[in-house]
């Protein structure tokens, strides 16, 4: 190992370039870069207005492109603008207040999480039965692949209205749609996954007369568990993405839908890019948490190669 | 595996199942099957068809019986039986006692026990397997419709809450003009332009990406991760950029099939194997000759497989966009909208057309991927 | 070793030596080669897995660059005789396109080349014939045996009417009879064709059969241990493998095998 460094004589920088972290990086800032010229772009016309208005000529570019990044509210708000609002709006206003970002963040991770966990278990539960039932996998198995080409989102508002109208309220409704969600694709790729073994370790266990639980638990569960990591990521996604959305329909008050939907209200750009920043890094942190949880369960299985 | 079925007890699930028809087709034909004392036997169709049910499910629960014309027979009684209940509490809404809803579960246990048998039928021709393999779910469908409809009509469940299917599909055909001006608005308008930019440019974009390696590295980590976001969200974003009409709903389309198509064909792009590219290299073959020759058809099943996780995201997000604001047409707006006046059989009809259109267009996609790569392993069958 | 000088070889290396960099520390895939390899030779590489006998075969195609020393093909470059389609290659497996016709997949390198359609598909048509795949022309790679499939790849590879055929071990996934029927397909090829082969494999009878000079390779450095010229005639038939003289040529690259083997490790 130590005649590695002999032979590769590359700089730490070169390295650092050939690998993910570096290009990934550098893509991120060029991405950073393109929104602020973009946010000068955009903004340039209303700020052009307010100088017209103002009778202001021959105002410097420097002072134009200052002005652009600083509009109370542009069309499009720049990085800095959001991420200060962020500040603002999680480490500088209390939790329990209706301001708080972490506040609305908690009301829909909240709805998103019971959602998940519902939706898993009853896409889990759902998949033994088809696995293990010749007729429910004729006659259940077809309508949900075909569910999932079907946009039930647009189902969202209706589930939210009807659950109020019989006195059900408030997070149970949001929930139930990011369980409706997540159980769909936990469902398809348990089943794949149940099913992934091999006919010769099928015939093995046979041949050990094993009863159709032992086969179960001893060849087919763990043979679906890379399967059902791989759903749950898609799974937990989608119930972020349900409970936002259930969050739009009823003018809900908490949460970071109904800051989006408020934000598109009064025209406050910052406060509707700021959620979504939010929301993108709560869906990527649970992402990866599922993702870590993946890498020790499979580690523990020994299956980490 | 035939010794171990012929061995097996005649208890099994299809005897049991037929047990069930016999005894709840009893308890319902001596019950009161409409309040306030309409009795089962007042209703001679219907009493006469599940006593059929019955007979063919003791004949059933004893062993006799057990072939393909008896299964036909099961079913063909079912049908009858279920049309008989469902004509029947049409006229008696909201007055359903235990007799009609024994009698319902009977039917409903007939139609479980056809389906069950026929999940076993072996020894078919490969037409005849294929037309029973559509037949189950569809089956399995139409009973819960029929369920749902029973027991909305039955028990008179409110409009508001829970429209039966027939009231659904009553809307649906006298509303046509409607659904058909918002099917135009969100699905050919904006679903099926967006569609087109959204996976057109990132296919474009993925093939300068693939050229430079350090892009590649750098775009595929956040492309994976784009995919995992609500994208959704920058539905307001672009309602103020385009406005309320339809562009701005194609632009939600393109921002959220963009990524998964760029992610798809940039993997594609690198799946033709060392071997391959080695075999192109020993033909002096140019750039353009082996990404047209080898490495563009090895992409298409990722290709595909992009564009059909794309037509469903492209349908959520022009429906959901709409929810943000729009003129008065559209597949979210009428569903938003008809939620707030609680016109719930309009809700369920738009539902429907949007289900229907976003199946049909998967399906379409499907096929075309099925002509397209019809040598993939996955796709010979 | 002398030759009128009119007489150009097809392949000569000088001194050719190629070190690949890795993470455990530079591996010396080649080191001092010197080979010459006449108009009309078949010659065959044979030798333990990690020889280097592949890689030396990759060098002369162009698909592996040498770190030092000499190669000429034609009395080119490789680079330069890869420009000039000067070879065929066939590979370890068929490498055929799934989505293409038999006779379409022997069509791609002509396609490349630019030839026109009539050309094509006479080229198509007599190269089929060629290795008995007529009548085969329109089914897919996927619709054909294994064995079909390496002779449609070598179809292929002739189509592009090169003087000098490589092949990569191209029957070492086939079972021993249709390997037997292949080389016996191979070798009247070249009898009739008068083709310059080079040939990979690790099978010495193969090897002996089919070589009019064998080539032994050893590992760690990748060198070559022994050049065997074949005084078998030039028309045999598969039941060459009995006689003694065949067996006397198999003894010998049997022992250069073990010699150049270390098993210490």
């Amino acid at each position: 190992m130590t005649t590695e460094a002999a032979v590769r004589p590359l700089s730490p920088f070169a390295g650092l370039m050939s690998g993910t972290i570096g290009p990934v990086l550098v893509v991120v800032l060029g991405l950073i870069a393109i929104w602020y010229v973009a946010t000068v772009a955009l903004n340039a016309p209303f700020q052009r207005d307010i100088y017209a208005r103002a009778g202001q000529t021959d105002v410097p570019f420097s002072q134009m492109v200052a002005d652009t990044l600083a509009q109370e509210r542009p069309v499009l708000p720049s990085p800095h603008q959001v991420a200060i609002e962020i500040w603002d709006t999680t480490v500088n206003k209390k939790v329990t207040s209706n301001r708080s970002l972490i506040y609305h963040t908690g009301i829909t991770l909240s709805s998103t999480l019971t959602g998940f966990v519902m939706g898993t278990l009853l896409g889990i539960g759902l998949a033994i039965l088809v696995v293990h039932s010749r007729v429910l996998d004729k006659s259940l198995m077809p309508w949900v692949i075909s569910s999932q080409t079907i946009p039930i989102l647009a189902i969202a508002p209706m589930i939210i209205v009807v659950l109020n109208a019989i006195g059900i309220s408030g997070l149970m409704p949001k929930a139930m749609i990011s369980t409706y969600l997540s159980f769909f694709p936990v469902t398809v790729g348990m089943v794949k996954g149940l099913r992934s073994p091999e006919l010769i370790h099928i015939d093995l266990m046979r041949t050990y007369s094993a009863s159709e639980a032992e086969t179960f638990w001893k060849l087919r569960l763990p043979y679906a568990v890379p399967y059902l990591f791989a759903s749950m990521k898609v799974g937990i996604a989608a119930s972020l993405v349900g409970a936002i959305v259930g969050e739009l329909p009823t003018g809900a008050v908490a949460g970071l839908g109904a800051r989006l939907l408020a934000g598109s209200y009064y025209g406050q750009t910052v406060q509707i890019w700021s959620a979504l920043v939010l929301a993108s890094v709560v869906a990527g942190s649970l992402v990866a948490l599922i993702g870590l949880l993946e890498k020790a369960t499979l580690a523990k299985m020994g299956m980490n190669r | 595996m035939s010794s171990i079925a012929t061995s097996r007890p005649r208890f099994d699930t299809p005897a049991r199942l037929a047990i069930g028809v016999l005894v709840f087709a009893v308890l319902g034909l001596t019950g009161t099957a409409f309040q306030p004392d309409l009795g089962s036997l007042d209703l001679p169709r219907l009493s006469i068809v599940v006593t059929v049910l019955a007979i063919l499910g003791v004949r059933y629960s004893l062993g006799f019986a057990r072939h393909r014309l008896g299964d036909v027979i099961i079913g063909l009684v079912t049908i009858l039986s279920a049309w008989f209940l469902v004509e029947t509490v049409g006229n008696h809404q909201g007055l359903a006692a235990p007799g009609f809803w024994f009698l319902t579960i009977a039917t409903w246990f007939a139609s479980w026990l056809f389906v069950e048998r026929m999940a076993h039928w072996r020894g078919l021709s490969p037409f005849a397997q294929k037309l029973v393999n559509l037949a189950i779910p569809l089956i399995f469908g139409i009973t819960l419709l029929v369920l749902w409809q029973l027991v909305v009509v039955g028990a008179g469940i409110p409009q508001v809450l829970l429209p039966s299917p027939g009231a659904i599909g009553t809307r649906l055909v006298s509303s046509v003009p409607v659904l058909w001006a918002d099917f135009q608005q969100t699905f050919l308008k904006a679903v099926l332009a967006g569609y087109a930019i959204g996976c057109g440019s990132a296919f474009v974009v993925a093939i300068l990406i693939d050229r430079v390696p350090f892009l590649r590295r750098g775009l595929l980590p956040i492309g994976n991760l784009v995919s995992a976001l609500p994208i959704i969200g920058v539905a307001p974003i672009m309602v103020m950029w385009f406005g309320f009409d339809w562009p701005s709903k194609a632009a939600v389309v393109i921002i959220m099939t963009f990524f998964p198509m760029l992610v798809n064909t940039v993997a594609g792009l690198a799946a033709a194997d060392a071997m391959q590219k080695d075999l192109m290299r020993t033909y002096a073959a140019s750039y353009w000759q082996t990404l047209i020759k080898l490495r563009l058809p090895m992409a298409l099943p990722f290709i595909f497989n992009a564009l059909k996780i794309n037509s469903t995201l492209a349908m959520i997000g022009a429906i959901v966009a709409e929810f943000f604001g729009t003129p008065i047409v559209g597949m979210g707006f009428r569903i938003s909208t008809e939620v707030g006046r609680m016109n719930l059989d309009m809700v369920w009809a738009e539902i429907a057309v949007a289900a229907l259109a976003g199946s049909l267009f998967y399906a379409a996609v499907a096929l075309i991927e099925r002509i397209a790569t019809f040598w993939h392993p996955s796709q010979r069958g | 070793m002398d030759r009128p000088a009119s007489v150009q070889p097809v392949i000569s290396a000088k001194d050719l030596c190629l070190t690949f960099e890795t993470n455990d520390g530079p591996v010396h895939a080649l080191s001092n080669i010197e080979l010459t390899i006449d108009e009309g030779d078949f010659v065959s590489f044979i030798g333990p897995s990690g020889c280097g006998k592949t890689t030396l075969l990759r060098v002369i195609a162009d698909l592996e660059q040498p770190t030092s020393g000499k190669i000429a093909v034609n009395g080119m470059s490789p680079e330069e005789a890869r420009l000039n389609r000067a070879y065929g290659y066939v590979f370890q497996a068929p490498a055929l396109y799934p989505w293409r016709t038999i006779a379409g997949n022997v069509a791609l390198p002509l396609e490349i080349m630019g030839l026109d359609a009539k050309e094509r598909e006479e080229r198509i048509a007599r190269n089929m014939e060629l290795v008995n795949l007529k009548g085969f022309e329109k089914k897919y790679p996927w619709q054909l045996s294994g064995g079909m499939q390496q002779r449609a790849s070598i179809a292929r590879a002739l189509a592009v009417e090169p003087k000098l055929l490589l092949m990569d071990e191209p029957f070492g996934a086939l079972d021993e009879i249709v390997r037997d029927h292949l080389n016996d397909q191979l070798h009247q090829l070249w009898a009739k064709t008068n083709k310059t082969v080079v040939f990979v494999t690790h099978s010495i009878p193969e090897a002996v059969y089919l070589s009019t000079k064998i080539v032994v390779l050893c590992p760690r450095p990748g060198r070559i241990y022994d050049v065997i010229e074949s005084d078998l005639p030039r028309q045999r038939t598969l039941d060459i493998r009995e006689t003694p003289e065949f067996l006397k040529i198999a003894h010998r690259v049997r022992e250069g095998l073990k010699a150049g083997h270390s098993y210490d490790d």
